[in-house]
């Protein structure tokens, strides 16, 4: 335990009376408009019409606020904004650099596209009970997780987005929702205690929740033992988030239950949150300690590729296939984390990226299959390459794009893996990695097999339902297969964005630097 | 003090995980509200349980109370734990009241709808 933080604190950074300039407001925009407009949103309850378009216009300004981050990001270097001007480390920070405002923005691209799905896919009954504020309230704690700098902010976001996951989670209350609601609620709950475990430790022995603060201070400790089991509860912590192997059995029992838009919502970002929390504490806080636990970290990285590979090859269930598709991509995450260097961390952001577009995808395309042909189970589906050839060219399409072949934008990512995994030698990382792509394009190849080309086996007549060209959800498909088309075609400005955003992360300084502009008002402990 | 709160910390964790580990699920919550009342109190401990006055400032003044002051931050801390894990308690406890009353078991190994026994998919046409 060191000494009492109080003897080293400067308090003069704590009575600065000067406004926040206008501009540094940017960074907690997203946060003001989705919260601002889940209010709003609860007071429009009998309105359901408006609802729909109020979220679509905020959803489309988070979009544009985070762009213009993420332009004033790359112009300038980190954006950071600290609540009531009690600069760091009294007030609460909110820190954008390149890796939380290039994940922010495409969140909000998927959450824009998810409102635009559940256009067709969510009830009337479901909008009562309040789809749309509480979409709004997940996509404000997936905005704040990405943009804080506080620890103790970062659990605050974490469970501003579990309370609402779960409320999306149950929504409509079918019998099987509510036994996976139970299991994904009990599962993350441990997990978020834990964080909170970790944070008051990590409080005891710095004294701040200052993310900057801490990583400047982590540095000069002479004891290191208190910071390695630090370091082992918040990695616990967010390998639950994220589903890593052996904690992803909430993942597959929980997310084939709500309606397939939650779902892909989900899919696409829950996991990646986790993601993103081990990338920051990781590399900007514990550096060191993360250095110790890669040995760990290898074999969990292996294990959770072919936990998810192998169990997408045993469902008969399409939508469970697709989850465990998503423990696969964070067994990729997890692997460029190991390798490190920019490369390996760049190929990881970028897989982070692609993976969140394109698992949202996955689960829209499969919301899709269920509702044409009525079942999810692959004993029973058949015939939709002949009722809907355009659902079938956007299943192809996404399968070899999850699955990592070209020309799509799962592969860009794999090769930076592979390159930085040859690299450093790490050649068994490598295998298992191609291995699980290998079968996760078995697994899709017969669900592509049965469910498109095989006839419907009720007879010739194919079940067509809602889904057509005009329907808002093919629409909402397209607009995210289409990104990853273009990516695939033309990787080179986000290879560029990740390997950028991979070396600021590696290199903490400048986040430091941003956080504490003049190094000398606060000295170091 | 602190040795005290410590192992009272290490009971009420004790006691929580011994809870989590019951397939009854109303077990299960009041082990969560355990735990998490656990880790308050191990917040509330790692913030260092020190007699010293309050943190207050005197009107016009700019300058901290001569010796040292009591650290507020624990207690806010703490204070926002304690109302999230609140919220979630309850939470929870409708959604176990109503799985029980829907699924009609609180066991979770009779709980067998989002994993049922596993089919396996169809080898070819």
């Amino acid at each position: 335990m060191v000494a009492s933080p109080e003897s080293s604190i400067n308090l003069a950074s704590a009575f600065v009376v000067l406004p926040t300039p206008l501009a540094d407001w940017l960074v907690i925009a997203p946060l003001i408009i989705c919260l601002g407009t889940a209010g709003l949103l609860t007071v429009l309850r009998k309105n359901l019409q408006l609802q729909f378009l109020a979220t679509l216009v905020a959803l489309a300004l988070v979009i544009a606020t985070n762009s213009v981050l993420l332009w004033r990001v790359l112009e300038t270097g980190p954006v950071v904004m600290t609540m009531g001007r009690w600069l760091p480390p009294f007030g609460i920070t909110f820190v954008a650099d390149i890796l939380g405002v290039l994940f922010a923005l495409t969140a909000s691209f998927v959450g824009f596209l998810a409102a635009v799905y559940a256009r067709l896919d969510i009830s009337e009954l479901e909008t009562r009970y309040g789809f749309y504020p509480l979409l709004m309230m997940t996509m404000a704690g997936v905005s704040g997780a990405f943009l804080t700098g506080d620890i103790f902010n970062l659990y605050v976001w974490f469970e501003v987005l579990l309370i609402s996951s779960f409320g999306l989670l149950v929504l409509g209350s079918r019998l099987d929702q509510l036994d996976g609601a139970l299991r994904y609620a009990f599962l993350n709950l441990i997990g978020t205690t834990v964080l909170l475990v970790a944070t008051g430790y990590l409080y005891g022995i710095f004294g701040t929740l200052n993310m900057a603060d801490i990583a400047r201070k982590a540095e000069g400790l002479s004891d290191t033992a208190p910071l390695t089991t630090l370091a082992a509860l918040f990695f616990f912590a967010f390998a639950m988030k994220a589903a890593a192997f052996p904690l992803n059995f909430w993942l597959p029992a929980s997310y084939h239950t709500p309606s397939s838009v939650i779902s892909a919502l989900f899919a696409g970002l829950m996991t990646k949150i986790g993601v993103y929390a081990l990338l920051r504490t990781g590399f900007t806080i514990f550096p060191g300690e993360i250095n110790m636990f890669m040995g760990g970290f290898a074999i969990i990285a292996g294990l959770t590729m072919l936990v998810g590979a192998l169990g997408a090859l045993a469902q008969n269930d399409f939508r469970k296939m697709m989850a465990f598709t998503v423990i696969s991509g964070i067994g990729v995450i997890l692997m460029g984390i190991v390798l490190g260097q920019p490369l390996g961390l760049a190929g990881s952001i970028f897989y982070s990226l692609h993976s969140m577009v394109s698992m949202a995808a996955i689960f829209m395309l499969a919301g899709l299959m269920h509702r044409q042909m009525g079942t999810p189970n692959l004993s029973e589906s058949g015939g939709l390459y002949e009722s809907s050839p355009l659902l079938a060219a956007m299943g192809l399409v996404l399968m070899l794009t999850v699955a990592g072949l070209p020309p799509f934008s799962g592969l860009w990512p794999k090769v930076m893996l592979v390159k930085a995994g040859l690299d450093v030698g790490a050649f068994g990382l490598v295998g298992i990695m191609l291995f699980s792509a290998f079968l996760t394009m078995l697994a899709f190849g017969r669900l592509f097999l049965l469910a498109f080309w095989r006839p419907s086996p009720r007879g010739s007549q194919p079940l067509v339902l809602a889904v057509d060209r005009q329907n808002p959800a093919m629409f909402a498909l397209i607009a995210l297969t289409v990104p990853l088309i273009g990516i695939g075609l033309y990787p080179e400005p986000l290879v560029q964005l990740s390997l950028q955003a991979a070396e600021w992360l590696l290199n903490s300084q400048a986040y430091i630097g941003a956080v504490f502009p003049e190094a000398q008002l606060v000295p170091a402990l | 003090m602190e040795q005290l709160l410590a192992i009272l910390v290490g009971v009420y964790i004790c006691a929580a995980i011994y809870l989590m580990l019951s397939r009854q699920t109303i077990r299960f919550v009041l082990g969560l509200a355990l735990l998490s009342n656990g880790v308050n109190l191990l917040i509330f401990t790692a913030g260092r349980l020190t007699p010293d006055i309050p943190a207050f400032v005197p009107f016009g003044n700019v300058e901290l109370p001569a010796g040292t002051v009591a650290n507020s931050l624990p207690q806010a801390l703490i204070l926002t734990a304690i109302v999230i894990g609140f919220s979630f308690f309850a939470f929870l406890l409708v959604l176990i009241y109503r799985a029980y009353q829907d699924l009609g078991t609180d066991d979770t190994d009779e709980m067998k709808l989002a994993e049922p026994e596993a089919v396996m998919p169809p080898l070819g046409y």
